[in-house]
């Protein structure tokens, strides 16, 4: 070889299986046996804590929000209800019990939320948003989003996920994508049917409220109400 | 959605009809009648190569890799519907589970036999070579047998077929004939009396029910595999991966492997030489991890015999691996400083099995740069198999990096610590940038 190898000997760390021991390591390497090791693929777009990249609609935050929706939302990606194509790649081959660990891996770290969003939509927009996502709109037979996200929008165990702390693009594509049938929640699929009565300036309105509510540092998701849902929802049987 | 590893088969077909349309005629008809006189001369293995565990259906199904194709995205195992698009139509596989009115349980053992050794349907229609029966006619007659009986014991699931969807004249199969008169000989794998049992098995696997040639062995005009060219690769073009040659050394040439490794790779999908990705990633997490360490052990010393030891470089491929000094190469080497040493090290020795080596990786330096170039832009996850079930992923490089960045940094990793590879350039990698990765 021309060039000089710096070998660093790593003693006793134990790798893969515990079959083999780790006998040396190239130089510059920074090698652990964790999962976060094994997740930094997924750190390139969502963070190395899961906070999301935030100039970018499709990179979401995924901290924080409940192991069993992360879960749910990584099988889609494989199963074909969710679609992004870099997401089905990287889960296309692996297993339920992997990405359960990887699911609940995330929903247990709490990276802080980036700051609000200044309001640029109207005050008559913000109103409408507020009061979709606070109270919906009976006559058009669209439940609240506070009533299964809860009041503080941190979402609600076991499996619904917090709106806060998202780019409004990303939660304006995903209502978006319900609406074209290329994002599939278990049936019944609420969210597809709440989706498909919401109009274009009603998505806006939501998005543009939701971006401009607080986020408290260490916001979680609220317990289990075990409260019947507005709907029924295949994702979070009640 | 496409499954990875059907694809090959299928982009063949338009050159395999093509062929039809010039052979159409006597000596197609002709070579049909005598294919069905050799049909049922089925040979069995050395028993001594067997065990019980590999004579079970559900083995042999495995081992055939049935479900990929035949399943859709999501789908019931073996219930078929899975879309496969060519550049002449729209394939869909069909229901394999005993549904009688719309999968096989109308079909006898021959109908099934007829299937995988003559490539011919229940009905007599010729089936399209997307179903690898150029391969599968290998099989013998007791092991199709297995098969079958274990489609049989599946839950029957009624998905009826969706039609094929192909452009005229591609939807006429006879044409298939004269194709098959050309380059189709139907005949279960001879064991080869020079060879251990071991060899044979693994021939056997190779040649016939692992279908290995479907991918890595390059076919000609009228796609057909090549045979002077066994296993020496093949480029996948509507999946745009390569499948590295198996016998050469400056690919994933088996020639400096240990058998270990090979095993390794086909059991896990990693091992201390490389680690799978793209469709072969699926051929493990489906089938390859489920055979036993003796058959992929028999493949691995099969493979291993005929790869060739010191060949000579191409002159053309031959690169100075020192002193470079092009902006690309100084560029790539500050990239890979940043974006990559953490993992692969400052001399590409990587942290095997997980982090594979760069430096001597035949799969990073091959001529054909889109394995590579596919990986910094996409990165990825090995499978998730019952020998390495929690795999270390690789960070997608394409929203972070330029296709200049990402064509530095792969002329580097193919140039450096005796890597010979030629640099690759920023139209390479904005080719690849935007291929279906899913």
């Amino acid at each position: 070889m021309p060039q000089s190898r710096r070998l660093l000997v790593v003693v006793g760390v134990p790798i893969f299986m515990g079959a083999t021991i780790l006998r040396a390591a190239d130089g510059g390497i920074e090698f652990s046996d964790t999962l976060e090791q094994r997740l930094i693929a997924c750190a390139a777009c969502h963070g190395k804590q899961g906070e999301g990249i935030r100039a970018n609609e499709y990179y979401p935050r995924i901290a924080g929000k409940p192991a069993d929706y992360l879960y749910r939302q990584l099988a889609s990606f494989r199963d074909g209800r969710r679609t992004y194509p870099l997401m089905v790649y990287f889960v296309r081959y692996s297993s339920d019990e992997y990405l359960r660990e990887i699911a609940t891996y995330y929903s247990k770290l709490q990276p802080p939320f980036p700051a609000p969003i200044p309001p640029s939509a109207t005050k008559e927009v913000l109103a409408r948003g507020e009061a979709l996502v606070r109270k919906g709109d009976p006559a058009k037979g669209i439940p609240s989003c506070a009533a299964c996200h809860g009041t503080t929008l941190a979402g609600m165990l076991p499996g619904i996920p917090g709106l806060v702390g998202l780019d409004p693009n990303y939660v304006s594509a995903q209502i978006g994508s319900w609406q074209r049938g290329v994002r599939h929640a278990d049936e019944p699929d609420c969210m597809a049917k709440i989706a498909g009565k919401l109009s274009g300036p009603d998505t806006s309105a939501i998005t543009a409220y939701l971006a401009t509510q607080p986020r408290a540092p260490s916001m979680v998701a609220a317990p289990d109400t075990k409260e019947k849902l507005p709907m029924a929802c295949g994702s979070e049987p009640r | 959605m496409n499954s990875q590893s059907c694809k090959r088969n299928v982009v063949l077909l338009g050159v395999v009809l093509a062929a039809a349309m010039g052979t159409f005629g006597e000596f197609g008809l002709h070579n049909a009648g005598a294919q069905s006189t050799k049909a049922t001369k089925a040979q069995s293995l050395p028993s001594s190569a067997r065990n019980p565990a590999q004579t079970d259906g559900e083995y042999l199904a495995r081992a055939g890799d049935c479900v990929a194709c035949h399943t859709a995205r999501g789908g019931e195992p073996f219930a078929g519907g899975l879309e496969m698009k060519t550049p002449f139509g729209t394939l869909y596989t069909p229901n394999i589970t005993p549904d009688p009115e719309t999968g096989i349980g109308k079909w006898s053992p021959d109908d099934f036999w007829k299937a995988l050794h003559e490539g011919r349907s229940r009905d007599g229609s010729l089936l399209y070579p997307a179903f690898p029966y150029p391969s599968y006619t290998k099989i013998t007659r007791a092991d199709a047998d297995a098969i079958y009986g274990y489609l049989w014991s599946l839950k029957p699931v009624r998905r009826r077929n969706t039609p094929h969807d192909m452009q005229f004249p591609y939807n006429q199969r006879n044409l298939l004939m004269g194709w098959r008169a050309l380059y189709f000989e139907p005949g279960v794998y001879a064991p080869r009396a020079d060879e251990t049992p071991e060899w044979n098995r693994g021939a056997y696997l190779v040649k016939g029910l692992g279908h290995c040639d479907a991918c890595h062995t390059s076919r000609n005009l009228l796609g057909a595999t090549v045979k002077d060219k066994e296993l020496a690769g093949g480029l996948i073009p509507l999946q745009d991966w390569y499948a590295p040659s198996l016998t050469s050394n400056r690919e994933a040439g088996l020639g400096q492997w240990q058998i270990s490794d090979v095993v390794a790779l086909l059991r896990t999908g990693i091992s201390n030489r490389g680690v799978v990705f793209g469709p072969m990633a699926q051929v493990v997490h489906d089938s390859l991890q489920y055979l036993t360490e003796s058959d992929t052990q028999a493949m691995a010393v099969y493979l291993k015999s005929f790869a060739q030891s010191g060949m000579p470089d191409d002159p053309a491929q031959i690169r100075p691996t020192e002193g470079q000094s092009t902006a690309s190469f100084e560029s790539g080497a500050k990239i890979y400083d940043t974006h990559c040493k953490s993992c692969h090290g400052a001399s590409g020795l990587g942290v095997p099995p997980m982090y594979p080596p760069l430096a001597n990786n035949q799969a990073i330096s091959m001529e054909f740069s889109v394995n590579p170039i596919r990986m910094v832009l996409f990165g990825g996850f090995p499978p998730a198999t019952r020998g390495n079930p929690r795999p270390f992923g690789m960070p997608p490089f394409s929203p972070s990096l330029s296709d200049q960045a990402v064509a530095d940094v792969v002329t580097y990793i193919r140039q450096s610590w005796g890597n010979r590879g030629k640099a690759v350039n920023a139209a390479d990698v904005a080719r690849y940038r935007t291929v279906p990765v899913d």
